[in-house]
């Protein structure tokens, strides 16, 4: 089993993604990460999903997605050929030792009081795992975390794809 | 207008005739505004909002036009549910219009408030919520053009009756119907034809999508051109003749003999909009194991959904097949042409007389010889339906309603309505079981308030024939409730409703009854005794492959 990152623009309507995640949970499809944003076009949105499992099951979820019709596109990304970030912010007790540790890493404190800090790191998952190691040995009152947000290197995108989704239908 | 006006004009515009349907409280402005426009679409009242979705299944299987059903919210929605997942299991073109609460009672747990669009998210190609009165008529348009291209399915309209009420404009549009676009590499397409050169012993599954993209007589071109014989899905039964020397019938569960050796001897399977379903495939790591599939559909999410492929090719099976014949090399495959035909000489479909009682077999044989070759015969669901898909000899594409996917008892009457609504000049027969018709035995007071002449024939066995077989044979005969023994008197009933009643109980009656009721060109029903033992073989457990196929008990 493979962990693979797909990114999907869908019309940016209420229900969207209710339909995209209702087909994953559907045909047993599995969601380890997902994360959503509207794009430079107001009328679309970008999801980014990373999903767990084979190459031909990937193929098939993506085949699937391309029949919603709020789908415009659905993209494998290559994971040697993108670039990918999570977004973490941990609270935890403030203390001296936070801050030195703190200041080792990609860190940055965005709120601080006597009583406790919120910092934020964004990185890949492997970053974001390693930063939770070190910081756990702290206090840690409660941890937000994103999925990943990915895009393709160099000049190939999504929107080339837009035209005709997956399924040979014109996008209307 | 109001958007009740504006939905009806429309749907006036997409050429629609027919509505199939059960008013309510949230639907009701739309109901007012129909009866303006009487003399344009005709609105049939089912007896149940399920009954009015398979009606508008029926006429869309039969015609190849969109099926239209309404109902009210909550209930009424909930009820449309069964038939919206039957057509979309089976790529049914339908359009659903239900009502729902005013928007400002939406989410409020009001009286009769469901959550129309998320119940039927997973079931429709797409669905709507209309919130905006300016927004109805094109999303009307849409959802004709969705229901409609690439591979057919249901769509869904949820209108809260606010929204009906409202004035906007409504400006006519020319009707669209842009077709799905599909390119097909050249390279995948000389990798398809040089696999089919190099074939021995080539066979083509045909499925629904054949019938449906009417391939029909693009099929027969192909199977002469290349001399290969052709196995059919359900769904696919009517697109050859049944006598056609390159037809060897049902492949599958309930297949022939021949249809299911031939999946296993075969060296290339050309499926052509089949998916490979379970109720084909059994086994899906043993299904054709010997062969390369090359694999014609419409939608590239069935190509390697259910068994691996080898070549996919992507599009209308029309046109794809166009394009094969035209490549592959004319091959004489005599050979594999006369092998299987010895065998099917050899393994014909069992059959077994007992005694004088009638079997299913004997009631669709007869139909078979009396009925008109474009009749429409529509089903239920079990052994009367697999006795049926085995034996009726088809004559003509789409002549065979039935439901597939889903497996939905109850489906048949419904069905029989829209099928008779939509070709008011053919005949129509329901061939049901006692189990399915007293599912939505309701229909008949819509079928003779409507005045519409369709046979309808129970093959009555006094239990669940299907469910029950399969008690015999992997349940050590151990019968949890599939003894029906109901006391109904079907004649009784059918006159009950205004219909006329028959019963068959003695074979050398059968004929003469059916095409008595099947002439008397008014609503029937024929009520014809079986016995509890008659059964469907042969059957490959679920599962299993060709190797396990039982012949008989």
């Amino acid at each position: 089993m493979e962990l693979y990152t797909l990114s999907v623009l869908v019309a940016n309507h209420f229900g969207t993604l209710t339909r995209v995640t209702n087909l994953f949970s559907r045909r047993g499809y599995n969601i380890k990460e997902l994360t959503v944003g509207e794009t430079e076009n107001p009328k679309l949105s970008r999801i980014t999903i990373v999903t767990e499992g084979d190459e031909p099951l990937l193929r098939q979820i993506r085949k699937q997605l391309s029949k919603l019709h709020d789908v415009k596109a659905a993209k494998v990304l290559p994971f040697e050929d993108s670039v990918s970030r999570e977004l973490l912010l941990v609270k935890v007790k403030a203390c001296p030792e936070v801050y030195d540790v703190l200041r080792k890493t990609r860190a940055v404190v965005l709120d601080g009081s006597d009583e406790c800090i919120i910092a934020e790191i964004t990185g890949e998952t492997k970053e974001i795992n390693d930063f939770i190691e070190i910081i756990t040995k702290f206090d840690i009152l409660e941890i937000c975390r994103t999925g990943a947000t990915a895009l393709q290197k160099g000049g190939a995108n999504i929107n080339s794809d837009l035209e005709v989704n997956g399924n040979g239908n014109y996008v209307l | 207008m109001t958007g009740a006006q504006i939905l009806i004009e429309a749907l006036i515009e997409q050429g629609v005739d027919v509505i199939f349907g059960y008013p309510g409280g949230s639907i009701l402005n739309i109901h007012d505004a129909l009866l303006d426009k009487a003399d344009k679409i005709r609105f049939v009242l089912t007896s149940h909002e399920q009954g009015a979705a398979h009606a508008a299944d029926g006429y869309a299987r039969s015609s190849g036009r969109v099926g239209v059903c309404m109902a009210t919210s909550g209930p009424g929605a909930t009820n449309l549910v069964t038939g919206i997942a039957n057509a979309y299991m089976d790529s049914v073109p339908i359009v659903a219009i239900t009502g729902n609460v005013q928007l400002e009672l939406i989410g409020r747990d009001s009286f009769q408030e469901v959550d129309t669009t998320g119940i039927t998210m997973p079931i429709t190609k797409h669905n709507y919520i209309v919130k905006d009165v300016a927004d109805l008529a094109d999303t009307v348009r849409e959802a004709f053009i969705i229901a409609r291209q690439g591979r057919p399915g249901p769509v869904l309209i949820d209108i809260p009756k606010d929204v009906t009420a409202k004035a906007a404009d409504f400006t006519p549009k020319k009707v669209t119907r842009p077709e799905a676009r599909f390119t097909i590499s050249e390279k995948r397409l000389e990798r398809a034809v040089a696999l089919i050169n190099e074939s021995k012993r080539p066979l083509i599954y045909s499925g629904g999508g054949v019938v449906f993209s009417d391939a029909s007589d693009k099929l027969k071109e192909f199977l002469l051109a290349i001399d290969a014989p052709a196995v059919f899905s359900m769904m696919g039964l009517s697109a050859l003749k049944h006598d056609d020397p390159q037809n060897l019938g049902m492949v599958g569960m309930h297949g022939t003999p021949a249809a299911n050796r031939a999946t296993i001897d075969c060296d290339l399977l050309i499926a052509i909009g089949a998916r490979f379903s379970d109720r084909v495939s059994g086994n899906r790591a043993m299904f054709a194991k010997n062969a390369k599939i090359i694999h014609i559909d419409i939608d590239s999410s069935e190509q390697g959904k259910n068994v691996r492929c080898d070549v996919a090719l992507t599009g209308d099976a029309k046109r794809v097949l166009d394009e094969l014949i035209r490549r592959a090399e004319k091959k004489d495959r005599r050979e594999w042409n006369e092998y299987l035909k010895e065998y099917a000489d050899k393994n014909p479909l069992p059959y077994f007389k007992k005694n004088s009682d009638i079997t299913m077999r004997d009631v669709v044989k007869t139909l078979s010889r009396i009925m008109d070759d474009d009749a429409l015969i529509v089903t239920d669901v079990g052994q009367h339906q697999m006795i049926c898909a085995q034996n009726y000899e088809f004559k003509k594409p789409k002549t065979f309603i039935s439901s597939g996917g889903l497996g939905t008892m109850g489906f048949g009457l419904g069905a029989a309505i829209g099928a008779k609504v939509a070709n008011p000049e053919r005949q129509v027969v329901l061939l049901t079981g006692d189990g399915s018709f007293h599912m939505n035995m309701n229909e008949l007071a819509c079928v003779v308030s409507e005045n519409l002449p369709i046979t309808v024939i129970v093959l009555n066995n006094s239990v669940l024939g299907m469910v029950r077989q399969w008690q015999r044979l992997f349940y050590s005969a151990r019968y949890a409730h599939t003894n029906l023994a109901r006391r109904t008197d079907i004649v009784k009933l059918a006159e009950a409703f205004g219909a006329k009643g028959f019963r068959v109980e003695r074979i050398d009656a059968l004929k003469d009854a059916l095409k008595n009721a099947i002439s008397r060109n008014s609503p029937c029903v024929v009520d014809v005794k079986i016995h509890k033992d008659d059964s469907v073989f042969p059957i490959i457990p679920p599962g299993g492959s060709v190797s396990d196929m039982i012949l008989k008990d």
